[in-house]
């Protein structure tokens, strides 16, 4: 691999900025509040910028050995014997493409929040985490080595705890965040157990090192590791079973949720598992479970999103069972990794501009989100209303618009997969799709059509510029990035050094065009199931409803289970614990001390005889080693 | 060989603690002033020394040996290794942090209204604190082993007054049992240090001339659990651990810093420095127990820190779990286990000592050490939120800062021989996370209290004790290179005189990492 150079050898800014510019938000006092935000916005503009150079200057190396793979090795961070970690970023198609969508979405949205929390005293504070989240997540993909990327993933776990409990003030922000974090601990047990067994058999940690090694391991091993790696990618991209996080997050700020929790960091695991490909390419088993956690998860998101009234949560569900398509494009392995890149980078766009619409509609509702208090939206906020539709477009995979491109190519590579389990993946992915037009459907017609239903003390009206063009520029990128990702198949081009080539064309199992057919018929039957049921909505979630409705709105029961199998056991067990200390081992000590001692209360009364007797002890003490010594030396 | 640079170590503090004893009644803002600048002074010095320190030199440096009771061969003889270099830097950059956040809080009880309570004297605790701060470097500092236990007793007299004057309610009750405790503890290295002396017949105490010298078999099995138990309460290792909730509360805060951040952290260096070289075969045949032992100290540890209603036990108890993973990296035998106890140590220092300073600031604005008391005060004292928020992560070892180097190289260090139990150790991560985040949450988040609506925010004085112990948790985090550079020799050292080596990548088709 080569080393960087020229305008490569500087990539260290991506993270050293952003962070230098949180510690400044951070630390600094109230004066810094007039320009805080400014600061807090350019950082990511110009870290675009930069990395649009960086692109160029990548794209034109192509002609020299090594490919596009450039190694820019910092400094000697953990070296202790054969442990030696180097604090280094690995510049390559697969991290420079994640570059470009965290600063590119992120410019989007910090400038979004600009308006949006433009009455919000804590501004300046929300920059400062915001950019701090910038420097994780910006760390978290160019790291070269398993351990740095853990820093920035436990960054990115920090920042995201810090903007869900934003206002920490609510309780149930407070316990939302710690929610969040938690779930990420236990997924960050898989990760350091992965990167354990990484230094146990290959002696590093770094990616390099790794992927040369990992050719060599048994089977066992490299299963063990990639179903490790999968526990921490659960974890942070809020697969089954570590999902019950995700829809809780939403209790943060708006633009939290459309940059952290759909665009950007909840794909984190979807980048681990690609970027890990030549270990995951060595084991079936662990693609296996892979593919049964998209697929699971998958259908999870869509039920339960037909079970919620507050829109962010049902974006949220949404985006749990988008991850769990792209979980299942790359549990899908050689050829497939690409399509789930790709689909994660076209979710990026359309999920950030349907996260900016509901919170443009949120700030217009005085930070109500209940759409059983919408309707009726589309003419007062026509802007907002536009935005949502391409969003609503793009993700339901209207022809032509992003989802169509992105998502249709995975339910077709899971047809693809071939045998009974091709059909069965692929048709949990083709009734994904029908799901996700209907829930979709019946958040756009709750919120934007139908009677009005919100009260007469709230005046819904269209955000200002500094909202809604950022918002338009997503709306348009949900639109036409699809095709702009997939034409020429450019990206899979450029990112075939870093997760593979594709498949062969012609091997087929269902003919492209066909299952594209049966995709629309699927979709259009959604859309049209969903418009049908949701014309009347009553204000006030109506009770005595069908078990299944149930079920979804309290999350299939996952919460419950949660709280039954892992939580009570838990408080009983601590104390108990408690109980045994103080009354168990504690109790035999006291009893041991008043024995000793001849009470334990005569001891506390004379507390000047008590450093007397201890002045005694050691006198006595003393004693006996003279004595000994005499007598070693002279018997 | 008569360098004097330890003793000059030890005598800045001890001519300061006499200074300070020496001043009439009522100078109490002088015996401050004193005791913070012959701490500042400790530290500059302590810090030259490291900088003097050479990573490739001779294992012990600044050696100095006078004879001291001639006819048994005992000397007063100092010396440091690389293990030894880092805890005294701790222990010399704790001192003046606890002296400037005890700056106003020792006249009265700290956690209870100052009603019918004795007045106090701050001198006699300056003063204290200087005089176990001379005991804490020179019971790293000492390479006789006759020296070491005199020192290793002499240190709980400071600190039972420390406890038992400035303590709280139970004040009392404490410190007898850590009286007790540690009475146990040194009637049994006792004994020890004279069976060493006799089984290994070398007429003398100095500590280089002992290693290899025990004969293996009963006797050295015998000697080992009798330096093993004592350092096990010291440390406190589960099942000898239950004084130290009772100790930590009831100390004043400064005290419980003290205790926990350097006092424990002489059972561990022990561990490392007396138990293995000296008893190599009977370290390998309690290796297991040991082991075993520690994983069920973080575990348990961390579910009492969990169920505990008052903040300094449930620091306390953070402690007792995170004693349990310096067991681990030192009885795995591994380089990474060793170097990242030894970092673990001073790591847990900076990080506890900021824990119960951070907790001790909430303790003099609400008067009450029960996490029940408190609710939302980030809102009013963003600062102490901040400064909060920032100890909890590290004491849950966030990647990024030092605490996570440490926790993880202890990990990785014994995931090489043991894997069943680091991954149940690795499992007390989620734990950690969970009693951080909940006594956060319970005293910094949510509803705001009334009572605490009046609390003030954290003065300048409060910034500059805890700012430096943060500000070295999140640069040591990034570049811990200097102290594992420093560590890593003495531990190889160590591991050479138990005959253990690294064992080596288990893939077949491994390259070598010579060079990158």
């Amino acid at each position: 691999m080569n080393a960087a150079h020229g305008v490569q050898s500087l990539a260290w800014i991506l993270v050293a900025l952003p962070a230098l510019s949180a510690a400044v938000l951070l630390l600094a006092g109230k004066k810094a509040d007039r320009w805080g935000h400014l600061l807090g916005a350019g950082v990511p503009v110009v870290l675009f910028i930069y990395a649009v150079v960086l692109f160029f200057s990548l794209k034109g190396d192509s002609g020299e050995g090594g490919g596009r793979e450039r190694n820019l090795h910092l400094f000697s961070w953990i070296p202790v014997g054969g442990f030696q970690v180097d604090a280094g970023f690995l510049i390559d198609p697969l991290s420079l493409t994640f570059v470009l969508l965290i600063t590119g979405v992120g410019s989007l949205i910090h400038i979004y929040a600009v308006g949006y929390m433009a009455h919000d005293p804590g501004r300046r504070r929300f920059f400062g985490y915001f950019n701090l989240f910038v420097a994780a997540m910006l760390l978290l993909v160019l790291g070269n080595s398993y351990l740095s990327l853990y820093v920035g993933w436990e960054g990115v776990g920090l920042a995201s705890y810090l903007l869900i409990g934003y206002y920490y003030d609510r309780p149930e922000a407070a316990t939302a965040a710690k929610k969040a974090f938690i779930a990420n601990r236990v997924g960050d047990v898989g990760l350091s157990v992965a990167i354990m067994l990484m230094f146990a058999y290959f002696g590093t940690t770094s990616y390099d090192g790794v992927f040369t090694s990992v050719g060599g391991a048994s089977t066992g091993v490299a299963t063990a590791i990639a179903l490790m790696l999968l526990l921490g990618a659960c974890g942070k991209s809020g697969q089954f079973p570590l999902q019950t996080w995700l829809p809780d997050a939403m209790a943060g700020p708006t633009p939290v949720s459309a940059l952290i929790h759909a665009a950007t960091m909840v794909t984190a695991g979807v980048y681990l598992i690609a970027r890990s490909r030549l270990i995951f390419n060595h084991t079936e088993a662990a693609r296996t479970v892979v593919v049964i956690i998209g697929a699971i998860t998958l259908l999870y998101g869509c039920i339960c999103a037909f079970g919620q009234d507050d829109l962010k949560k049902v974006l949220a569900y949404s985006t749990v069972s988008q991850i769990g398509y792209m979980f299942l494009a790359v549990g899908l392995g050689p050829g497939v990794y690409a399509i789930g890149i790709i689909h994660l980078l076209g979710h990026g766009f359309f999920k950030a501009a349907l996260f900016l619409s509901a919170g443009s509609v949120m700030h217009a509702m005085n930070d109500r989100i209940d759409m059983r208090r919408f309707g009726a939206l589309w003419k007062v906020m026509p802007i907002t209303f536009g935005v949502f539709v391409c969003g609503w477009l793009a993700i339901i995979g209207f022809p032509g618009a992003t989802g169509f491109f992105t998502k249709d190519k995975i339910i077709e590579a899971a047809f693809d997969k071939g045998g009974t389990s091709g059909y069965l993946l692929g048709i949990v992915a083709l009734l994904g799709a029908g799901l996700t037009a209907a829930y979709m459907t019946r958040a756009l017609v709750m919120t934007f059509f139908g009677k009005k239903r919100w009260e007469d003390d709230v005046h819904p009206h269209e955000a200002s510029p500094v909202m809604t063009i950022p918002m338009m520029i997503l709306g348009a990128l949900a639109l036409v990035g699809g095709f702009l990702l997939i034409v020429g198949a450019g990206v899979q081009h450029w990112l075939t050094p870093s997760v593979g080539g594709s498949v062969e064309e012609g091997a087929h199992t269902i003919s492209p065009v066909v299952l594209s057919l049966i995709t629309i018929v699927v979709v259009a039957l959604g859309v049209a199931g969903a418009y049908l049921t949701t014309r009347e909505v009553p204000a006030v979630q109506p009770i005595g409803v069908s078990p299944i409705t149930t079920a979804a709105r309290r999350n299939l029961y996952a919460d419950a289970f949660n709280e039954a199998v892992l939580m009570r056991p838990g408080q009983w067990l601590t104390r108990g614990l408690v109980f045994l200390d103080n009354r168990g081992i504690d109790g035999v000590v006291n009893g041991l001390a008043a024995g000793l001692g001849g009470g334990s209360s005569r001891l506390k009364r004379t507390q000047t005889g008590f450093v007397r007797s201890y002045a005694l002890t050691m006198l006595v003490g003393t004693v006996i080693v003279v004595v000994t010594l005499l007598a070693s030396r002279y018997v | 060989m008569h360098n004097v640079a330890l003793i000059v170590l030890i005598a800045i503090p001890l001519v300061g603690s006499v200074a300070v004893f020496s001043l009439p009644a009522g100078r109490d803002l002088l015996a401050k002033q004193i005791a913070l600048a012959a701490s500042v002074a400790t530290l500059i010095y302590a810090a030259v020394l490291a900088i003097d320190f050479k990573n490739n030199g001779p294992r012990f440096q600044f050696n100095g040996s006078w004879v001291w009771i001639k006819d048994f061969g005992v000397h007063f003889a100092l010396g440091v290794d690389g293990i030894a270099m880092v805890l005294i830097l701790m222990s010399a950059l704790l001192v003046p942090a606890v002296i400037l956040s005890s700056w106003n809080s020792v006249d009265t009880v700290e956690d209870a209204e100052a009603i019918d309570q004795p007045k106090r004297s701050p001198k006699t605790f300056f003063g204290l604190v200087l005089l176990l701060e001379v005991f804490m470097l020179a019971v790293f500092a000492a390479t006789d082993i006759f020296l070491f236990y005199v020192v290793f007793e002499a240190m709980l007299v400071p600190m039972y007054f420390i406890i038992g004057l400035f303590g709280g309610p139970r004040r009392q009750y404490a410190a007898m049992k850590f009286f007790l405790y540690s009475l146990l503890g040194g009637l049994l290295m006792l004994a020890s240090v004279i069976g060493l002396y006799v089984t290994s017949g070398t007429g003398s105490f100095a500590f280089g001339d002992m290693i290899g010298k025990v004969p293996s078999g009963p006797s050295q099995n015998l000697l080992f659990l009798g330096f093993f138990i004592a350092f096990a309460i010291k440390a406190p290792l589960v099942p000898f651990h239950t004084w130290l909730p009772d100790a930590g509360a009831e100390a004043p805060v400064g005290g419980s810093i003290l205790l926990v951040g350097v006092l424990d952290k002489v059972g561990t260096f022990g561990f490392i420095r007396y138990c293995l070289p000296l008893f190599p075969d009977a370290s390998k045949t309690f290796a297991p127990t040991i082991l075993i032992l520690s994983v069920i100290g973080i575990l348990y540890a961390a579910f009492l820190a969990m169920g505990q209603r008052d903040m300094k036990r449930l620091v306390a108890y953070t402690s007792v779990a995170h004693f349990g993973f310096i067991g681990i990296g030192i009885f795995a035998f591994t380089s990474q286990g060793g170097t990242g106890a030894v970092l673990y140590m001073v790591n847990h220092g900076l990080s506890t000592g900021a824990l119960f300073m951070v907790v001790g600031f909430l303790i003099v604005r609400g008067k009450s050490r029960l996490v029940a008391d408190y609710g939302g005060t980030a809102k009013v004292t963003p600062k102490l939120g901040g400064v909060f928020l920032l100890a909890g992560l590290s004491a849950l070892a966030l990647p990024g800062m030092s605490t996570f180097v440490s926790e993880f190289l202890v990990l990785v260090g014994t995931f090489t021989r043991h894997k069943g139990l680091a991954v149940l150790a690795t499992t007390g991560i989620i734990l950690a996370a969970l009693y951080v985040l909940q006594l956060y949450q319970r005293t910094m988040q949510g509803t705001m209290l009334a009572k605490v609506a009046k609390f003030r925010d954290l003065s300048a004085r409060e910034l500059l004790a805890i700012g430096p112990l943060i500000g070295l948790i999140i640069v040591l985090g990034v570049y811990p290179k200097p102290l594992t550079d420093m560590i890593n020799p003495a531990v190889k050292a160590t591991l050479s005189d138990i005959h253990k080596t690294d064992p080596p990548p288990k893939s077949p088709n491994v390259r070598t990492e010579s060079g990158r």
